[in-house]
């Protein structure tokens, strides 16, 4: 039997879910391609990172939203599982400051039952702040939404990667897709700066870009254009909210979060502030935004830390669509083409869902049956983290490899050992420019209270150990990032 | 068990080491570099030794004379600590990792000598694109001088500190264009002789200016800067934007305190360090710290003297069970101190201050009230540490604190 060739446009966490997903059938050869060096680092790279309720999204006006992020969350209780993914489940708040705030969360209310949502209220000002106490005295009361949890974004679309991998999914990363080809309304391939990668099933899901690629098989009916988000980042221990704290949500945003990120840092953000179409690279902080994220903030979380101990802030872009709903579909006039476009929040919490509604419209739409692997494996084990060793593991580690016993991010306690395991893992997902983000992400390195001005100049000499290049080639992120120019007497030499 | 467990393998903690093994105690010594020397082995311009070796010398030989007088000593580079246990005022234990694996020994002072690190970009509120080409003053170092890379070639500074402008030297030196220094205060920041360097390489100095903003697709393009005023506020119409591939951020050192705050060591927030007596004892019984770890010091031969101290103070503790009671008589800040150490003064030693003002003041007297000793200087400057020498004699004038003020001569 032939395989069905499917190509993946887009390795962010909804191309990551559908290509694991799509690993389960023993008919398809699946490809995943990413114009990045390596996996998520589109719009998953940076946001909330939460693992939404679903009472947000009206089923009347954005029927894909409501009905996928309810499944979804369902789903992670059991992807975080099976791959190892960090996360923890702390419920979320959603604080009525006025009187006129309860209307709107009575709506939420309404609208969580419509949708399916289990276990959720609204409670008073007594439980409310037994719930969480730091939070502002102004607090009348809340909608409590005990599912809600958080992962690490990337970490799990790494987890996710791997684990398609694994089960034969083949990666092309660095390969940006220029031209699609389609005969006789049926696709047939994907052009590529590395060459035609052959398809008889093209998945669209680029984010940003998905109106771009869409735009390629001749389908125009709509837009993406970037909203952005902005981030501040605490430093440790900093004390923050144990639940996940939203202001009640205006009919743009959920509204700028309060919350303790998974590895323990207080985290606020994101404001929403829509961007024309052409600036979708445009991820800059602006001191507008960052301002509006800290007042915002400050109405939920009064005892926000002075400014000096700030270790990070960032931005993020949300591909908002025409119409505000997901846009999943086999697109009827090319034949083979499908759209997961629009992907905007809770994409993240949607993924897996929508990665099964694929599967789903493959077999509906296009008409292939799809035959399970009988050796499928859903498991995929956690990178060490030196951090999270006892003592006693860490010397049974040693003594296969004395690299584990070597701290080189002090702040987060990464191991060289960490580092050799996280390269390893890149090397195996086909990660070919070596990068300090694409160590960042799997180990942690670099982002604790010193920023990585220690362990940075170490990671780069095992990077460029490990890669088999000049130090200075090593990138912070890719082509175009390199961290130096040349040998320290490059200049002086007059190259 | 140890006497002393020195965590820390640069200046600070070799002196000290060296220090406690004249001193006849049983010592261990802990960096988690590769490498003793620490932030000296990237210093490789002159300027140290000239109190301590009575010589000019650069950071790396500083560090290797240093390093020949361990012999004997047990030393453990590439060991990390982890975490320091106090388990009574007597006995502590020490848990670290190298690539032997995680060890815990036990002892019964430590010599805390771990340094500092340096404020970030985000710390410092800039904002824009997260590319390369950003660093610390020190990473920017330890590429070029230890790791042989250089890092770009048309560059901004961020500070006009001692280790800014040396960077600026160091880039100069290389071939690189140094295209401005950006300082926030309407003076500069370090001591005059660096200061020179600028005229020396024809580099311009920003002064009441600051960086507020990078753009650059996978690296930094252009560098925005604003003029501040009086009260470091923006002004708004005088932004320019500066074309540079490489921004480099000396805006100040923050002692590393992490595992000294754990076990409720109590931090000076002016110094950033722990407060201590006149032996660098912390408010931990047996914990002892020096060099930059105790307050940001601008000559490693003050670094060095504080670590010779704490051994002392180490010596001390162990003959005799701890560091006897007494009356402590408190130094406090005056008029224009903006951070001083030690805190707590004995009256049984002759001690030195150090101190830093927070303005720069010319024709001064720096005045310790209550015990009526002045003292006359041409100029104070935030820049440069002020390190005064009080007598035993002196101390024990005073009731329960001293006063140190800086003044302008009458
Ligand atoms: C500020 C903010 C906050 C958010 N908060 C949450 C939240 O808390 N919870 C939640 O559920 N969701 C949240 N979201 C939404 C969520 O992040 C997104 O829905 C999700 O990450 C979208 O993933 P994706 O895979 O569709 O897109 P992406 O992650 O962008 O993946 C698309 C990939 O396609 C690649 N690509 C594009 N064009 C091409 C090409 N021509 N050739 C090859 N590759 C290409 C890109 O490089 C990219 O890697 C938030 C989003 C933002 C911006």
């Amino acid at each position: 039997m032939d395989k069905v060739k499917v190509a993946i446009i887009g390795a962010g966490i909804t191309g990551a879910s559908i290509a694991r997903v799509l690993s389960k059938y023993e008919n398809l050869e699946v490809h995943l391609i990413d114009k990045n060096p390596d996996v998520g680092w589109g719009v998953s790279k940076a946001n909330t990172a939460i693992i939404h309720g679903g009472y947000d999204d009206d089923p009347d006006k954005y029927p894909m939203r409501a009905k996928l992020c309810i499944r979804g969350n369902r789903l992670w209780h059991q992807w975080v599982k099976e791959l190892e993914i960090p996360h923890v489940w702390n419920g979320a708040l959603i604080v009525a400051l006025k009187d006129e705030d309860f209307k709107e969360l009575e709506v939420l209310l309404e609208r969580g039952i419509r949708n399916g949502v289990p276990e959720m209220r609204i409670v008073d000002k007594d439980e409310l702040f037994k719930l969480e106490p730091g939070l502002t005295r102004e607090a009348l009361g809340a909608l409590w939404v005990p599912i809600v949890g958080q992962i690490g974004p990337i970490p799990a679309v790494i987890a996710i990667v791997e684990n398609a991998v694994a089960n034969g999914v083949k990666t092309h990363l660095e390969t940006e897709v220029r031209g699609i080809k389609v005969e006789n309304g049926e696709v047939r391939g994907v052009e590529t700066n590395n060459g035609f990668v052959e398809a008889d099933i093209i998945i669209n899901a680029a984010g940003l870009y998905a109106d771009e690629i869409a735009r390629m098989a001749g389908v125009d009916y709509f837009e993406i254009h970037p909203r952005k988000g902005e981030y501040w980042i605490f430093d440790e221990g900093i004390p923050g909210p144990k639940r996940v704290l939203f202001p009640t949500p205006t009919p743009i945003s959920k509204g700028i979060v309060v919350t303790t990120e998974i590895s323990g840092h207080l985290m606020i953000g994101p404001n929403a502030q829509d961007l024309p179409p052409e600036e979708k690279e445009n991820t800059a902080t602006t001191r507008e935004g960052l301002e509006e994220v800290w007042k915002g903030a400050k109405k939920l979380w009064p005892q926000l830390p002075p400014r000096s101990k700030v270790i990070r802030t960032f931005a993020g872009l949300r591909p908002e669509p025409t119409g505000g709903d997901f846009i999943i579909k086999a697109e009827g006039e090319v034949w083979g083409f499908i759209n997961v476009a629009g992907i905007r929040s809770p994409g993240l919490t949607s993924a897996p869902a929508i990665a099964y509604e694929v599967a789903e419209i493959i077999q509906r739409d296009l008409g292939i049956e799809l035959v399970e692997k009988k050796k499928w494996n859903p498991y995929r084990r956690e990178i060490t983290h030196f951090f999270a060793l006892s003592y006693e593991k860490v010397n049974e580690l040693v003594k296969r490899n004395p690299a584990y016993g070597k701290i080189v991010c002090r702040c987060n306690k990464v191991s060289e050992g960490d580092i050799l395991e996280a390269v390893e893992r890149m090397k195996f997902i086909g990660v070919k420019t070596p990068s300090i983000d694409s160590v960042k992400f799997r180990t942690k390195a670099t982002t604790g209270t010193c920023q990585g001005s220690f362990c940075r100049p170490r990671i780069i000499q095992i990077l460029a150990r490990e890669y088999g290049v000049s130090p200075w080639e090593v990138t912070l992120k890719g082509k175009g990032s390199e961290i130096g120019i040349g040998d320290v007497k490059v200049l002086v030499r007059g190259e | 068990m140890y006497d002393v467990v020195v965590i820390g393998g640069g200046p600070a903690g070799m002196a000290a080491t060296i220090r406690a093994k004249e001193l006849g105690l049983k010592v261990l010594l802990l960096d988690d570099n590769d490498y003793l020397g620490g932030i000296l082995l990237q210093c490789i311009h002159p300027g140290f030794g000239i109190h301590y070796f009575k010589e000019e010398l650069t950071g790396p030989e500083f560090a290797y004379r240093l390093m020949n007088k361990l012999d004997g000593v047990e030393v453990k580079t590439s060991a990390r600590v982890l975490e320091i246990i106090n388990y009574s005022d007597l006995e502590k234990f020490v848990v670290f990792t190298s690539p032997e694996g995680v060890q815990k020994v036990s002892t019964k002072t430590i010599i805390y000598t771990a340094g500092a690190r340096e404020r970030h970009a985000f710390e410092i509120g800039i904002v824009g694109d997260r590319v390369a080409g950003i660093y610390t003053a020190g990473e920017a170092q330890t590429l070029m001088d230890i790791y042989g890379i250089m890092p770009g070639k048309e560059i901004v500074i961020v500070g006009s500190g001692d280790v800014g402008l040396i960077m600026a030297r160091r880039f100069s030196l290389e071939g690189a264009k140094v295209k401005a220094v950006i300082e926030l205060m309407p003076y500069p920041g370090g001591l005059a002789r660096n200061i020179m360097i600028l005229k020396d390489f024809n580099i311009p100095l920003y002064l009441s200016h600051k960086v507020v903003e990078v753009r650059g697709r996978g690296r930094v393009e252009k560098i925005k800067v604003v003029k501040v005023d009086e009260n470091l506020r923006e002004i708004s119409g005088t932004e320019f934007w500066i074309e540079a591939d490489t921004l480099v951020i000396s805006a100040g050192l923050i002692p590393n305190v992490k595992l000294l705050t754990e076990i409720g060591v109590v931090i000076d927030p002016s110094t950033g360090g722990p407060i201590v007596n006149d032996r660098l004892e912390t408010s931990v019984p047996g914990i002892f710290v020096a060099g930059n770890a105790l307050l940001i010091n601008d000559l490693v031969d003050y670094v060095a003297e504080q670590g010779e101290l704490a051994a002392e103070g180490a010596k001390e503790f162990i003959e005799n069970g701890g560091i006897p009671s007494k009356r402590w008589i408190r130094l406090v800040k005056g008029e224009n101190i903006r951070l001083l150490a030690p805190h707590y003064l004995s009256g049984e030693r002759d001690v030195w201050i150090y101190a830093r003002v927070a303005r720069p003041m010319e024709d001064v007297v720096v005045e310790f009230v209550e015990i009526g000793k002045k003292i006359k200087l041409p100029v104070v400057k935030p820049a440069e540490m002020l390190r005064i020498k009080l007598r035993a004699k002196e101390i024990s004038k005073a009731e329960d604190k001293i006063t140190m003020k800086v003044v302008k001569h009458e």
